[in-house]
C-alpha cells in the first residue's frame, strides 16, 4: 500500500501539506477550548469577574470559529485529493490494461480488471480520506490532549496510563475476535449468492426433477449459517460500545475522586479539574475513533496491493524501437514453424505451424476444441508473440511492426460477438468513421442482417446496449461480421463467427462475402464442416499441430483426423 | 462532563452516507459485475405504508422489542441522571475548596450566613453574591465521604446503564437477524411459487439483488438505526426534562438550537444525498465503460479505439472525480457544521452560566452538568436527522422486496389431485392453444396423440421457440386452452410435482451446480444408491471419464463448472436423467459442436437414454429427425407443420425447404 501511495500522492503533496497544517490548528484549536473554559471558571466565575467571562467567551466563539472554517476547508481539500488519487489510480490501471498482451489479460481476466479498476480503487480512497481526517487528527489530538492534562496536572495524567492501556485492551481483543467473524460473513454472503443464482438459473431442471424442497433446504441451511456469523458479529459490537463508553465514564469518576482530593490539598485550581477531565475525554474519543478505523487499512491495503499488481505487471509485448513500416499492405499472411506456449505451461498449445494465407484465397482452420485453433488466429493480430518460429504479414515479421501498423489491415470477428453501448451505426462505423450509410447498409447485406435491421426501430440509429445484450446471439454475430466488413481490411479474421447462424445464413453470408472481399485473405475458424467445405485451404489441426492441408476434396481422401470430423457431423447412423 | 465536540468527539455511526454513499452499505460487496453497480434505491413510493409493513414484519419479536424499550428507557434515565450526580460532587469540591479558603480569611465557627455577611462589608459583594448560592461552612474543607458516597453511586450508575445498554443491543441483534432471516425465507420460498413466466420476464440479476443487497440494507437498518431512533427521542426527551429542571432560561437556548441542528443536517444530508446519487450514476457509466472496453479489448484494438477509449474514459473518470468530490465534501461537511452549532450552544451556556454562577442563582457544578446535557441534546438531533435519510433509502429497499413477495403466484395445484403412479408415456395434446402475449397467439388448436415409446422431433430454425412445447407439457406456463392429458389423466388434474416425476428433462443449457460430481448425477433421484449412481453414469459413458479424474466422483464442480467441457457436462445431465429413470423424456441436441469423441459418446447416451420411453426432442441431427414418429415443424414460434418425415416432405413446405438447405445440400456437398 505505501508503494502505491507515495507514488500517485506525490502530485498533491501540497494539499496533504496543507490539509495536515488545518488538521494540526484543528486539534490545537479544540485543545484550547477546555483550557479557555477553565479560564472561565477560575479567573471568571470563582473571582465573579462578568467582563471577563464575557471577554473569554467571544474568545472561545472565534476559536469555534476557526475550527469550523479549518475543518471544512481541510474536508474540502482532503475530499480532493482522496478523489484525485482516484481518478489517476483508475487512469493509470486503465492505460495500463489496454497496453496488456493477451497473455497478461488472460492472467488476470477481464472481470478482475474490472472489480479492481473500481471497488478496490474505491476501498483505497475510503482510507485516504479517513487518513486525512481522522488518522492524522487522532494522534495529534492525543499527544496534544497529554501534553495538556499534564499541563493541568502531572500526577494526575498518571490516570491515563491506565485508562489507555485499558481501552486498547477492549478493542483490540473485540476487533481480533471481529475481524474473523467479518470474513466468515463475506464468504457467507457469497455462499447465499451464489444458492440462489443456481436457483435462478436452474428454475426449470429444478422444477422438473421437483427438487424445490430440496433447494429450500440448502437455501435454509445458508441462511441460517449466514444469520449465526452476523448475530455473533452483531452481538460482538453489542459489547464494544457500551464497554468503551462504561470505560469513558468510570474514568470520569476516578478522575473526580484523584482530583478532588487534589483539589482539596491545594495542589489543583478546581477549574483545572474540569478542564482535565475535557482532555481526557478527548484523547480517549481520538484513540477510539482511530482504534476503529484503523480497522478499514488492512481491507484498503489488501485493495492497493490487487491494484498494485496490475500496475506493476510487465507488459510481455511491446513496439519495436526502429519499426517496418508498410505502405499499402496487401495483407499475406505467412505462419513460419509456429510454436505457442503459454508462459509456464510444459507443453506448447502449437507446435510446428507453417502456411501461407494469400490475398484472394479463404483458409479454413478446424480442429476438435482444443486443438489450438483461436490460439492459432490470435498470433495473427498479434495478441500474443509466438515462442518460435514466425508470422509474417507481407513478409514483414510482425514483432517488427508497430501494433498499430498490425492491426491497421486486420478485420476481426470474434468467437464472442461483442458490441458496444450506442447504435448499430456507431458499432459499424467503429473501424471506419467515415463509412457512408449506403456502405454500412451494404455491409449488413453481406452479413445478411440487412432485414433484422431495418426492421429495429430507427434502423442504423437503433439502440444497441452495452454489449450487445437486446439483440439475438445471431444477431450480434451478422453485426460483428457487418463491422468487420465495413472498415474494408486486407486480412479478415473470422474465429467461429459463424456458429450462431443456422445453415442457410450462414452460406448465404459466405456466398455474399465471397462476391465483395475478393481480393482479401480471409482466415476462418469453425466446427461447422458445412462451413469451410468450399474454402481454397483447410488446415486441420490435432493436438496443436497440423494434421493436414488441403482442399475438402484432398483431405477427405487423405486426412483420417479430416474424415473423422467430417463423419461426426453430418451423419449420425454410426453413432446410433 | 464532555467538552467541546471536536471532529474526533463525534457520533457512533458516521453521520449520514459518509461511509459510501444511501443505499449500498452493510458488508456487501456488490453483485457480480454483470448488472454493475448498484445504484442507491430510488425514494420510497410510500413511505408511510411500506413502514407500517416493515414495522409489521417485526411483530412475532415483539416481546423481545418490549424487552429492548424497557431497558433503554431505563438505559437512557441512567445516562440522563450521571451529569445531575456529578454536578453534585463537583458542587462538594467547589463548597469545600470555598469553604476552606474562606477558613483562611474568617475565624473557626463562622456560618455561612455571616460569612457573606463579612465579604458584603468588605465590599466583596460578587463573591457573597456567589456564596449565596452554595452550601459553605467556612473552614471545612471537602468532604470526602460524602463525594465518595455520590461517586459510588455514580459508578454504579454508569455500570447498569453500560450492563442494560449491553443487554437491549445484544436482544436487538436477536430480533433483527432472525426478522431478516425470515424475510429471505419468505422471499426464497415465495420464489419456489412464482411462475416461470415471473423468471423470464424479470432479470435473474434484479431479483438477486432483491434477497441480498435490498434484504442486506434493512438488515444494516433494523440493527443499527432502529437502537439508535429509541434510544435518541427518549435521550432527548429525558435530556430536555433534565435541563429544564436545572435552569429554564439555558435550557430555553439549547432548544432555540434545536431546529438549527435539525435544519442544517436536512439540509445538507438532502444535497449530499443528490450528489452521492451523482457519484452513484457517474460510477455506474464508468464501470460501464471499463467493462465493455476489457471485455471487449481486441476489437477495442484491432479497430483501432485505443487511444479513443483512453479519451473517452479519461472525460468520464474526470466527471466521476467532480461528483464523487462534492458527494465526499458536502457530506463531509455535517460533522464540523454541527460541531460548530454545539460549540456556539456550549459559549453561550458557558458565558451565561457563569454568569448566573457568578451572580450566585447557580452552582457551578448545575452548570456543568448542563453543558453536558447540551451536548447529549445535540447529538441524538443530529443522529436522528441523519437516519431519516437512512430510512428512505431503508424503505425503498423494502418495498422492492415486497413488490416481490406480492406478484401473483402460480395456480394452486388442485384440491383433490388424481395420482399417477407408474406412467406408461402416452402423452395427448387436445386442442391446445397458448400464447405468451394475450395479442400474440402462438400455438392454436394443436392436436397430436403420442403413443407410448414414441419420438416426437420438434424442428425449426434457431428462434423458432422451440421450448415452448417444453414450458407447457412441464406445466412451466399454464395453457390458455384445450388440455394435455398424461396416461389419460388431465395435466391439471394432478400435481406439478407429480407430472414433473413422469418426466425426464436434458436441456442444452445444462445446468450443474456448486457440488461434487456424485451428488450432481443423484439430483436426479435423492434416495439413490452409490451403485445406482455409477450404473447411471455408465448407461450416460460418463463413468470412465469421471474415473479418470483426480477426486473421481468427488470432483467438485466448480461455479459454473469451468472444469468440464460443455460435452462433460451434457453427458452428466444424461446421467441424471438415467437415473431419475422417468418415463417421458424432453431432449435438446446440442447445437455447437462440441469436441469430436465426446459428441459421438453424446448422441450414444442420447440414444441409450431414449430406448423405450416417449422422447420430445429438439432436434438438430437428421438422424433423430428422420427416425422420429412425429416431427412438428416450428417457425416464429408457431407450429407450422406436423407429420412424419416422408409426409412433410411430400408436402413440399416449410419443412421440404429446411430439410433441404439444412441437410441435403451440405451433405450431398462433403460426401
Amino acid at each position: 500500500m505505501t508503494r502505491l501511495l507515495t507514488t500517485y500522492l506525490a502530485p498533491y503533496r501540497r494539499q496533504i501539506a496543507l490539509v495536515v497544517a488545518l488538521l494540526t490548528v484543528q486539534a490545537v484549536a479544540n485543545l484550547y477550548l477546555p483550557n479557555l473554559n477553565a479560564d472561565i471558571i477560575n479567573n471568571g466565575v470563582v473571582k465573579g469577574d462578568l467582563n471577563y467571562i464575557i471577554r473569554t467567551g467571544a474568545l472561545m466563539l472565534a476559536v469555534t470559529l476557526l475550527l469550523g472554517i479549518c475543518a471544512v476547508v481541510a474536508i474540502y481539500f482532503g475530499a480532493r485529493t482522496a478523489m484525485a488519487f482516484g481518478r489517476d489510480v483508475r487512469g493509470a490501471m486503465f492505460r495500463k490494461a489496454l497496453h496488456f498482451s493477451q497473455v497478461e489479460t488472460n492472467h488476470f481476466g477481464a472481470p478482475s480488471l474490472i472489480t479492481r479498476n473500481t471497488n478496490d480503487v474505491t476501498q483505497v480512497q475510503m482510507v485516504i480520506v479517513m487518513a486525512l481526517n481522522v488518522m492524522i487528527l487522532a494522534p495529534i489530538m492525543s499527544v496534544g490532549g497529554i501534553v495538556m492534562a499534564l499541563r493541568q496536572d502531572v500526577p494526575l495524567t498518571g490516570l491515563l496510563a491506565v485508562i489507555i492501556p485499558l481501552m486498547a485492551l477492549v478493542i483490540g481483543s473485540l476487533v481480533v475476535r471481529a475481524m474473523p467473524l467479518f470474513r466468515s460473513m463475506q464468504v457467507k454472503i457469497d455462499r447465499i449468492n451464489q444458492v440462489l443464482r443456481e436457483n435462478l438459473s436452474g428454475i426449470r431442471v429444478i422444477r422438473a426433477f421437483v427438487r424445490t424442497d430440496h433447494e429450500e433446504r440448502r437455501f435454509d441451511d445458508a441462511n441460517a449459517d449466514l444469520t449465526d456469523t452476523s448475530l455473533r458479529v452483531n452481538r460482538l459490537f453489542a459489547l464494544m460500545i457500551p464497554a468503551l463508553f462504561a470505560i469513558l465514564n468510570l474514568s470520569t469518576v476516578a478522575i473526580m475522586w484523584f482530583g478532588g482530593l487534589r483539589i482539596d490539598s491545594g495542589a489543583m485550581p478546581i477549574g483545572n479539574l474540569i478542564a482535565f477531565l475535557q482532555y481526557v475525554m478527548q484523547i480517549l474519543f481520538a484513540v477510539m475513533m482511530a482504534t476503529i478505523m484503523f480497522i478499514m487499512v488492512p481491507r484498503g491495503a489488501a485493495s492497493a496491493e490487487r491494484i498494485q499488481k496490475v500496475l506493476e505487471t510487465e507488459i510481455s509485448l511491446t513496439d519495436p524501437a526502429e519499426p517496418v513500416s508498410v505502405a499499402v499492405p496487401r495483407g499475406e499472411v505467412e505462419f513460419h514453424e509456429v510454436e505457442f506456449r503459454y508462459p509456464g505451461a510444459e507443453d506448447p498449445v502449437l507446435r510446428g505451424i507453417s502456411f501461407i494465407a494469400t490475398p484472394g484465397t479463404t483458409t479454413a482452420i478446424v480442429g476438435s476444441t482444443g486443438s489450438g485453433k483461436s490460439t492459432l488466429i490470435n498470433l495473427v493480430p498479434r495478441f500474443y508473440d509466438a515462442t518460435a518460429g514466425q508470422i509474417l504479414i507481407d513478409g514483414v515479421d510482425v514483432r517488427d511492426l508497430r501494433q498499430e501498423d498490425v492491426w491497421r489491415p486486420i478485420g476481426l470477428v470474434p468467437q464472442q460477438a461483442f458490441l458496444f453501448g450506442g447504435t448499430v451505426a456507431s458499432n459499424l462505423r467503429y473501424g471506419n468513421e467515415q463509412a457512408t450509410d449506403d456502405e454500412l447498409w451494404q455491409a449488413l447485406g453481406i452479413a445478411q442482417a440487412r432485414d433484422f435491421v431495418s426492421e429495429m426501430p430507427g434502423g442504423l440509429e437503433a439502440e444497441i446496449d452495452q454489449g450487445g445484450t437486446n439483440v439475438s446471439g445471431g444477431q450480434r454475430q451478422r453485426l460483428a461480421i457487418a463491422r468487420a466488413v465495413v472498415k474494408r481490411p486486407r486480412i479478415y479474421i473470422f474465429d467461429d463467427s459463424f456458429s450462431a447462424l443456422d445453415f442457410k445464413t450462414d452460406s448465404l453470408l459466405r456466398a455474399a462475402l465471397r462476391e465483395e472481399v475478393h481480393d482479401a485473405t480471409v482466415i476462418i475458424v469453425a466446427q461447422r464442416v458445412g462451413t469451410i467445405m468450399n474454402a481454397d485451404q483447410i488446415v486441420v489441426l490435432d493436438a496443436g499441430q497440423v494434421a493436414g492441408i488441403g482442399t475438402h476434396a484432398e483431405l477427405m481422401e487423405h486426412c483420417e483426423t479430416y474424415r473423422e470430423i467430417v463423419f461426426s457431423q453430418l451423419t449420425a447412423e454410426e453413432a446410433a | 462532563m464532555s467538552g467541546p465536540t471536536g471532529s474526533t468527539a463525534g457520533q457512533r455511526r458516521p453521520a449520514g452516507p459518509a461511509f459510501g454513499g444511501p443505499g449500498r452499505r452493510g458488508p456487501m460487496g456488490g453483485g457480480p459485475m454483470g448488472h454493475g453497480m448498484m445504484l442507491p434505491a430510488q425514494k420510497a413510493r410510500n413511505f408511510r405504508g411500506s413502514l407500517r409493513r416493515l414495522v409489521g414484519e417485526l411483530r412475532p419479536e415483539g416481546p423481545g422489542i418490549a424487552v429492548v424499550m424497557v431497558l433503554a428507557i431505563i438505559g437512557v434515565i441512567a445516562q440522563v441522571l450521571a451529569p445531575r450526580i456529578l454536578a453534585n460532587a463537583t458542587n462538594l469540591l467547589f463548597d469545600g475548596l470555598i469553604g476552606k479558603t474562606l477558613g483562611q480569611y474568617l475565624p473557626p465557627g463562622t456560618t455561612q450566613a455571616q460569612a457573606e455577611a463579612i465579604l458584603r462589608a468588605r465590599g466583596q459583594g460578587q463573591v457573597a453574591d456567589m456564596l449565596s448560592g452554595m452550601t459553605v461552612t467556612p473552614g471545612v474543607g471537602v468532604d470526602f465521604g460524602a463525594v465518595g458516597q455520590i461517586l459510588l453511586v455514580l459508578a454504579a450508575l454508569y455500570l447498569v446503564g453500560a450492563a442494560f445498554q449491553w443487554v437491549s443491543y445484544y436482544i436487538m441483534a436477536g430480533v433483527a437477524q432472525r426478522t431478516v432471516y425470515r424475510l429471505r425465507q419468505d422471499v426464497d420460498r415465495k420464489l419456489g411459487r412464482l411462475p416461470l413466466r415471473y423468471f423470464d420476464s424479470h432479470p435473474h440479476g434484479d431479483i438477486l439483488s432483491r434477497v441480498t443487497n435490498d434484504i442486506d440494507n434493512i438488515a444494516t437498518t433494523l440493527q443499527q438505526s432502529l437502537m439508535q431512533i429509541v434510544t435518541s427521542v427518549f435521550t432527548i426527551i429525558g435530556v430536555l426534562i433534565m435541563m429544564l429542571t436545572l435552569s429554564p432560561l439555558l435550557a430555553l437556548i439549547s432548544v432555540m438550537v434545536v431546529p438549527v441542528a435539525a435544519g442544517a443536517t436536512l439540509v445538507i444530508a438532502r444535497q449530499s444525498q443528490r450528489q452521492f446519487a451523482a457519484q452513484w450514476r457517474e460510477t455506474g457509466t464508468l464501470t460501464g465503460r471499463v467493462e465493455e472496453t476489457h471485455t471487449g479489448q481486441t476489437i477495442v484494438k484491432v479497430f483501432g479505439h485505443r487511444d479513443d477509449a483512453i479519451r473517452r474514459f479519461d472525460e468520464e473518470n474526470e466527471r466521476l472525480y467532480q461528483a464523487s468530490f462534492r458527494a465526499q465534501f458536502i457530506s463531509g461537511i455535517i460533522q464540523p457544521t454541527m460541531n460548530f452549532v454545539s460549540n456556539l450552544n456550549y459559549v453561550a451556556i458557558a458565558v451565561i452560566g457563569g454568569v448566573q454562577v457568578a451572580s450566585g442563582t447557580m452552582p457551578l457544578g448545575d452548570v456543568q452538568a448542563f453543558i453536558q446535557y447540551s451536548r447529549q441534546f445535540t447529538m441524538p438531533i443530529t443522529q436522528t436527522a441523519s437516519i431519516m435519510n437512512v430510512l428512505q433509502s431503508t424503505i425503498a429497499s423494502a418495498e422492492r422486496v415486497f413488490e416481490l413477495l406480492d406478484e401473483p403466484e402460480e395456480v394452486p395445484d388442485t384440491e383433490q389431485p388424481r395420482v399417477l403412479e407408474q406412467a406408461v408415456g402416452q402423452v395427448v395434446l387436445d386442442d391446445v392453444s397458448f400464447r405468451y402475449e394475450p395479442e400474440t397467439p402462438l400455438i392454436e388448436n394443436l392436436n397430436e396423440v403420442v403413443q407410448p415409446g414414441q419420438t416426437v422431433a420438434i424442428v425449426g430454425p434457431t428462434g423458432a421457440g422451440k421450448t415452448t412445447l417444453v414450458n407447457l407439457l412441464l406445466r412451466f406456463y399454464e395453457i390458455d386452452g384445450g388440455r394435455i392429458a398424461v396416461d389419460g389423466i388431465d395435466a391439471r388434474e394432478m400435481t406439478r410435482d407429480n407430472l414433473r416425476r413422469t418426466f425426464g428433462m436434458v436441456l442444452q443449457d445444462t445446468w450443474l451446480f456448486g457440488g461434487t460430481i456424485r451428488e450432481n448425477i443423484a439430483y436426479g433421484r435423492e434416495d439413490a444408491t452409490e451403485e445406482q449412481i455409477r450404473e447411471a453414469a455408465r448407461a450416460a459413458h460418463v463413468d470412465h471419464f469421471v474415473r479418470a479424474l483426480p477426486e473421481g466422483y468427488d470432483t467438485v464442480i466448480s461455479d459454473d463448472a469451468a472444469n468440464l467441457s460443455q460435452g462433460e457436462r451434457q453427458l452428466l445431465t444424461i446421467a441424471r436423467a438415467f437415473l431419475a429413470d422417468p418415463q417421458i423424456l424432453i431432449l435438446d441436441e446440442a447445437t455447437s459442436s462440441v469436441d469430436t469423441r465426446t459428441e459421438v459418446l453424446v448422441q450414444r447416451a442420447m440414444a441409450n437414454l431414449m430406448k423405450g420411453r416417449t422422447s420430445f426432442v429438439i432436434a438438430h441431427r437428421l438422424s433423430t429427425i428422420r427416425d422420429a414418429d412425429i416431427i412438428l415443424v416450428m417457425n416464429h414460434g408457431r407450429i407450422v407443420e406436423q407429420g412424419t418425415h416422408e409426409q412433410l416432405l411430400a408436402r413440399r413446405g416449410f419443412y421440404f425447404d429446411l430439410y433441404n438447405s439444412q441437410f441435403v445440400e451440405p451433405l450431398a456437398e462433403a460426401v
